[in-house]
């Protein structure tokens, strides 16, 4: 399906399944955006070609040993220190079911 | 006084191992300059407050006799590169406040030779910009003409080289961010082959595509950063042991051009200045080839697909939970929400949800899959290119560099600015842009660069091709 625009509720729920909260008075500057970049993406749908998608068929996955890879904990403060809200060595969230 | 100016990291290392001046003095003297240049330039967020104990390491390795070239050699990172204990903000409210926990594979790299890092260089906000205008904490000002952008993402790097306060550079390469700059501020920029150089500890954007690379004065100073920082890592997969191939040492290229691809949208003066470099280049005993690159007229709608749809993917980490700025809401979801829209800039937002879009159901085949075909034709088109030529070559940016302000209301003008450099990151390949000259602009010089595109694998080539044209330059 080619898009033909984007309307300011298309962009609310783009926007939502981007977990980012937008204010009314942006929907119509995005919307608008993102029309105009999509009237210039539109022009790949005039190439005629069967290449196959190369996706990542040359990457090979590289895997540690299944050993302990390092003493437990020795990272721990560093990481955790970065957490916004923290209780002890745990990070704090707000409940998700009432 | 050291000669800032006309300093090279060779000629620096020879002065040091000379015992001409110290590391230490070298430092200082870059230090003076960012706190003369720095408050108007704005290259760098935060400069280092132990350079002074860096400094004294590097002039150790001297006085024991195990200076590398590298050694005390004063570097800007940019800002999307970890050093543990250091803050690493990708220029955005997010991570304002994000201490780095450990050492990309680049910078321990680097560290092996004690050069001094000086600061965290100015870019725009999770590399997403061509001018630094995205960045949270202002704009880079380009040294030539400040009234003009530095170029971006890797701006404040490449103003830092070229305002002498930092003698070369690290940037990172996702479309261009690291040739543009360079271009537009008169320096050497290179984007490694995909694979050449690991990215682990490098902020991800766009998986697929992003490169680390130095931006330096010469070719010859890029291609000493890029021999320390390249190689496989086991920490990042799709790294790869390039053999350097350019031993046989020729000395006369065929080097393509797509003259078509540049009928229109490129300015006179960068065009006018392209051509005399292919003439300097004939003059040389190269030989220019007229090329086509069938599908490039699409590069730039494949990579404005690609881009934001692993952009959304990878900036979905910033939740406000783990790390980066949290805002508080009455359940997860709205903290989630909050969090992401004060922690992250327009540009930002508006790639995350073009990326959402061009991967949502309805729309993944027309433009997702559709692009990753166009992708591999691209590659195709490279590759029988360089079954004739051992180079292509372009204008690395389709004008000079433009004012600050001018392109910022209209994404899509600014977008169109990657035009040329876009490609090389969409096949793998390696690019170099090389300083060509200058356009006249307001009684004002400002760079313009050439870029040379090689076979994949074949980064080393670069070198020579930039050597051998820096030699030739006409201005």
């Amino acid at each position: 399906m080619i898009s033909k625009g984007i309307s300011r509720d298309g962009v609310k729920k783009l926007a939502a399944l981007a977990r980012i909260k937008i204010e009314p008075e942006e929907e119509e500057k995005l919307a608008k955006d993102m029309e105009h970049i999509l009237a210039y993406v539109n022009a790949i749908q005039e190439v005629s070609g069967t290449v196959e998608s190369r996706g990542s068929e040359k990457v090979v996955n590289a895997l540690r040993e299944d050993t302990q890879p390092h003493e437990p904990g020795i990272h721990t403060e560093a990481i955790l220190r970065e957490v916004p809200k923290r209780k002890g060595d745990y990070i704090q969230v707000k409940k998700i079911l009432s | 006084m050291i000669d800032l100016k006309t300093l090279t990291i060779k000629k620096a290392h020879d002065h040091l191992s000379k015992k001409d001046f110290t590391a230490s003095d070298l430092a200082h003297a870059y230090v003076k300059e960012i706190q003369n240049k720095n408050p108007d330039i704005n290259a760098y967020l935060e400069t280092y407050a132990d350079i002074d104990a860096q400094a004294k390491l590097a002039d150790q390795k001297f006085e024991a006799g195990t200076a590398g070239i590298l050694t005390g050699i004063p570097l800007a990172i940019k800002d999307n590169i970890l050093i543990k204990g250091r803050i690493v903000s990708s220029a955005s409210k997010m991570l304002q406040h994000y201490t780095g926990t450990y050492d990309a594979t680049v910078i321990s790299k680097l560290k092996e030779h004690a050069p001094v890092f000086l600061g965290r260089a100015n870019m725009d906000e999770f590399a997403m910009g061509g001018s630094t205008e995205n960045s949270a904490f202002g704009v880079t000002k380009n040294p030539w003409d400040t009234s003009r952008v530095s170029g971006g993402s890797s701006g404040g790097s490449a103003a830092a080289v070229a305002a002498d306060m930092a003698l070369a550079a690290l940037g990172s390469d996702t479309g261009g961010s690291i040739r543009q700059p360079a271009s537009f501020c008169g320096l050497v920029g290179f984007k490694p082959s995909y694979g050449a150089v690991s990215r682990h500890g490098l902020m991800a954007m766009a998986s697929s595509l992003d490169q680390v690379g130095p931006i330096a004065k010469t070719a010859e100073d890029a291609e000493l950063i890029f021999n320390a920082i390249r190689g496989k890592d086991r920490m990042d997969s799709t790294t790869l042991e390039i053999i350097n191939n350019t031993t046989e040492a020729k000395k006369h290229f065929r080097i393509g051009v797509p003259f078509s691809f540049m009928d229109k949208g490129v300015d006179a003066d960068v065009m006018k200045n392209f051509t005399d470099s292919l003439e300097a280049l004939k003059k040389l005993g190269h030989e220019i080839v007229d090329i086509e690159l069938p599908n490039i007229d699409h590069a730039l709608a494949v990579y404005y697909i690609l881009m934001p749809a692993e952009v959304s993917s990878n900036l979905a980490r910033f939740d406000g939970v783990k790390y980066g700025l949290h805002k508080d809401g009455k359940d997860l979801l709205e903290e989630y929400l909050l969090s992401r829209k004060e922690g992250f800039g327009d540009e930002v937002r508006r790639r995350i949800i073009l990326g959402t879009y061009v991967l949502s159901t309805g729309y993944y085949d027309a433009y997702y899959n559709k692009a990753n075909i166009v992708r591999a034709l691209l590659v195709r088109d490279f590759e029988t290119a360089f079954e004739n030529v051992d180079f292509v070559a372009t204008p690395t940016s389709p004008i000079p560099a433009f004012k600050i302000g001018e392109k910022s209301a209209d994404p899509l003008a600014m977008y169109l600015a990657d035009i040329f450099t876009v490609s090389a990151n969409i096949t793998s390949l390696p690019a170099i842009s090389v300083p060509s000259g200058f356009a006249n602009r307001e009684g004002k010089l400002l760079p313009l660069g050439i870029q040379f595109t090689a076979p994949f694998k074949h980064d080393d080539t670069l070198f020579t091709i930039g050597k051998l044209f820096e030699q030739s330059r006409v201005y």
